[in-house]
C-alpha cells in the first residue's frame, strides 16, 4: 500500500507540476497581455512600458518559474482589476464554491441513488424506463437554461427562496440544484448498473436462501457494494462542479470562486485567472488521487495490480 | 433454378450479420426518432435561407417584442414573435441550428482526430507510449474546461472559428480514454496477430484491422462530444465569450433577452427548447448506436 501510494502521489505532483506550467502557457500565449491591458487606443509606448513593469518581456520559462517559485511561498500576486491581493481575494470567495459544490454533489447523490436503486431492482419495468428518459432530457438541457427557468419559478410563481446573492443558505438552494442535476444522471446509471451485478452475485442468493426480506437484501447487502464505484465518480463530480460553478455563479450573482473567475477573465485580470485556474487544477488532482488511494485501499486487487 | 438452390441455404445459415445489424437498426425505436429528429434539424441547418421568413439581422424597432402568435397579442407576421431588437424570432432561432451544428461538427472532428490518435497509438504500442498518452490525457483532464476555454477566448477575443479551435483543442479526452482502452481489447484478436504474422505495416494494421473494430465505440464518443460541446459553445456564448453578436447563436439568444424574460418568456424558452431538442436527438442517436452494436454493454 505504501509503495503504490507514493508512487500515485509522485505522479500527482507531476502532473500538478505539468498543469500549471500549460494553464501558464495558454494564458500567456493566447493574446498579448500587455496591449490588452493597456486597453484600445493605447499608444505603443505605454504598451511597452506596460511589458517592462509587469516582467512580460522576459523568457516564458523565466516567467513561470518566477511565478511558481512565488506562488510555492503563497505569493500570488496583485489583482490588477480588484487591486487587492490575490491569494485573500480567492480565500474569500473559496468557502462559497466550495459549499456549493458539494451540495450538488449531495443533491445528485440524493436524488440518483434511490432512483438507480429502484431501477435496478425493476430492471426494464415502466419505472426503469421512466428514470432512463429523465436522465437522458436532463442532460440535455443547458444547466444555464435550467437555472433561468428556475429563477421564473421560484422568482415569480413561488417566492419562497432567493434567486441571487449568497447571504445566507437559503442561497444555495437553487444554484445546487441548477448545477447537481446534470451530474445526477451518470450516477444514476452507474448506481443501476452496480446494483444489477451486485443482485445477481452469489452472496445475494444466499442471503435470499436464508430467508432476508427484499429491502434488507438491497439496502444492507447489496448497496455497500455497488456504491464503491460511486466514489470514484463522485471525486471526479466534485471537480467539474468547482469548474462549472463559474455558469451556476454568474447566473444566481452567487459571490463564490466561480463569479470571480468570470469577473476576472472578462476584465482579463490574469493573475486572478491564473490562480484560480490553477487552484481548481490542483484540487483536481488531490480529489483523483484521494479516490484512488479510498479505491486501492477498499479494494486490494488495485494496488497489487 | 438459381433460385431454388440459394434458398435452403439461406434458411439453414439464418440472415448475414449485416442484415441482422440493419434489423437491429430499424428495431430501436429511440435511434428511429433520433435519426428522424436530427434530418430535421440538419434540413432546417441547410435550408435556413430559404425558410427563414425574415433576414435574421434585420432589426425593426417599430415592431420590438411581438410575442409568438399563440399568444394574445402574437401575430402571424412573425410565428415566433420579434426580439427585442425586432428581429424575426423564427429566422434567427432557424440560423441558430446552423451554429449549433457547425460547433457539434467541427468540433467533434478536430477533437476526435487528435484523441482517436492518441488512444490508438497508447492502445497499440502500450508501454511508454500509453504512459506519456496517459500522462498527458491526465493533465488535460485537470485543467477546468470551461475556465480555461473562457479565459483563452477572452484574452484572443471571442468569434465562431476561435470558439471551434479552442474546444476542439481541449475536448479530445474522451476519445483518447475510451479509444486506448477499445484497442487495447482488440490489439489481442487473433486476425490483429495474423495480420502481424503477414507482415502488415503497422499503419496498415491500425487503420485496417483496429480502426473499423473499435469503430462503434468512435461513433458513442463522438456523439457524446459533439452534444457536449454544442452545450459549452451555448455556454460560453451565454457568457458572452464565444461566439459574438449578431449571430444568432442559441446561447447568445438566451443571454440577450435574460433581461426581458420575466415579461417575455418566450424569448429564452425558444432557443432553450431548440438546445435540449438538438443535444436530446444527438445524445439519443449514440445511446441508440451503443444499443444496436453492443447489445450486452447495453444500457451500463
Amino acid at each position: 500500500m505504501l509503495s503504490f501510494s507514493l508512487k500515485r502521489l509522485g505522479l500527482a505532483v507531476l502532473v500538478a507540476v505539468a498543469v500549471s506550467a500549460l494553464a501558464f502557457l495558454l494564458l500567456r500565449a493566447s493574446g498579448d497581455v500587455a496591449t490588452a491591458l493597456a486597453g484600445e487606443g493605447a499608444r505603443a509606448e505605454d504598451i511597452e512600458n506596460i511589458r517592462r513593469i509587469y516582467g512580460l518581456d522576459r523568457p516564458l520559462l523565466v516567467q513561470y518559474l518566477e511565478w511558481i517559485g512565488k506562488m510555492l511561498h503563497g505569493d500570488f500576486g496583485q489583482s490588477l482589476y480588484f487591486k487587492t491581493d490575490v491569494l485573500e481575494l480567492v480565500r474569500d470567495k473559496l468557502p462559497t464554491t466550495a459549499l456549493l459544490a458539494l451540495f450538488s454533489l449531495l443533491f445528485a447523490l440524493a436524488v440518483s441513488i434511490p432512483l438507480g436503486i429502484v431501477a435496478a431492482v425493476y430492471p426494464n419495468s415502466w419505472v426503469d424506463r421512466a428514470c432512463l428518459g429523465l436522465a437522458v432530457v436532463g442532460q440535455a438541457l443547458p444547466n444555464f437554461f435550467f437555472a433561468l427557468i428556475l429563477i421564473m419559478l421560484f422568482a415569480v410563481m413561488l417566492p419562497i427562496l432567493p434567486v441571487s446573492g449568497s447571504e445566507s443558505w437559503s442561497n444555495f438552494v437553487l444554484p445546487s440544484v441548477a448545477l447537481g442535476y446534470y451530474v445526477a444522471p451518470p450516477f444514476m446509471r452507474l448506481a443501476r448498473a452496480g446494483m444489477i451485478e451486485v443482485l445477481a452475485s452469489d452472496y445475494i442468493r444466499t442471503a435470499r436462501a436464508k430467508g432476508l426480506s427484499g429491502p434488507s437484501i438491497v439496502l444492507k447487502h447489496a448497496l455497500v457494494n455497488a456504491l464503491v464505484p460511486i466514489v470514484a465518480l463522485a471525486a471526479v463530480q466534485l471537480g467539474f462542479l468547482l469548474g462549472g460553478s463559474v455558469v451556476i455563479e454568474t447566473v444566481f450573482a452567487l459571490d463564490g470562486l466561480g463569479y470571480l473567475a468570470y469577473q476576472s477573465i472578462s476584465h482579463l485580470d490574469l493573475p486572478v485567472t491564473q490562480a484560480i485556474v490553477t487552484l481548481l487544477s490542483f484540487i483536481y488532482v488531490g480529489l483523483t488521487l484521494g479516490a484512488d488511494l479510498v479505491n486501492a485501499w477498499l479494494d486490494p486487487r488495485i494496488r497489487v495490480g | 433454378m438459381t433460385e431454388i438452390s440459394t434458398l435452403p441455404l439461406v434458411e439453414l445459415v439464418g440472415p448475414s450479420p449485416r442484415t441482422l445489424l440493419h434489423r437491429r437498426l430499424l428495431g430501436h425505436k429511440g435511434l428511429m426518432i433520433s435519426v428522424v429528429l436530427l434530418t430535421l434539424i440538419l434540413l432546417v441547418a441547410l435550408l435556413a435561407p430559404v425558410l427563414a421568413p425574415y433576414d435574421p439581422y434585420a432589426q425593426d424597432l417599430g415592431r420590438r417584442l411581438i410575442p409568438p402568435v399563440w399568444y394574445e397579442k402574437g401575430n402571424w407576421a412573425h410565428l415566433l414573435g420579434t426580439d427585442n431588437l425586432g428581429r424575426d424570432y423564427l429566422s434567427r432561432t432557424l440560423y441558430g441550428a446552423r451554429i449549433s451544428l457547425l460547433i457539434g461538427g467541427s468540433v467533434m472532428v478536430i477533437s476526435g482526430l487528435i484523441g482517436t490518435t492518441l488512444g490508438l497509438a497508447a492502445g497499440y504500442f502500450g508501454g511508454r507510449v500509453d504512459s506519456l498518452v496517459m500522462f498527458v490525457t491526465t493533465v488535460r483532464l485537470a485543467m477546468p474546461l470551461i475556465l480555461v476555454a473562457l479565459a483563452v477566448v477572452a484574452t484572443i477575443g471571442g468569434s465562431l472559428w476561435i470558439v471551434v479551435l479552442v474546444l476542439g483543442l481541449l475536448k479530445w479526452d474522451r476519445f483518447a480514454v475510451v479509444m486506448r482502452a477499445a484497442t487495447q481489447q482488440a490489439r489481442g484478436l487473433e486476425y490483429v496477430a495474423a495480420a502481424e504474422c503477414v507482415g502488415a505495416s503497422t499503419l496498415r494494421i491500425i487503420l485496417g484491422e483496429i480502426l473499423p473494430n473499435v469503430l462503434p465505440h468512435l461513433i458513442v464518443v463522438a456523439t457524446i462530444e459533439a452534444a457536449s460541446a454544442i452545450l459549452l459553445e451555448a455556454a460560453l456564448s451565454f457568457l458572452g465569450l464565444g461566439v459574438q453578436p449578431p449571430l444568432p447563436s442559441w446561447g447568445l439568444m438566451i443571454a440577450e433577452a435574460k433581461i426581458y424574460m420575466f415579461f417575455s418568456f418566450w424569448l429564452i424558452a425558444i432557443p432553450g427548447t431548440a438546445l435540449a431538442i438538438l443535444v436530446l436527438a444527438i445524445n439519443m442517436l449514440g445511446d441508440g448506436i451503443r444499443d444496436v452494436t453492443a447489445p450486452a454493454a447495453g444500457r451500463a
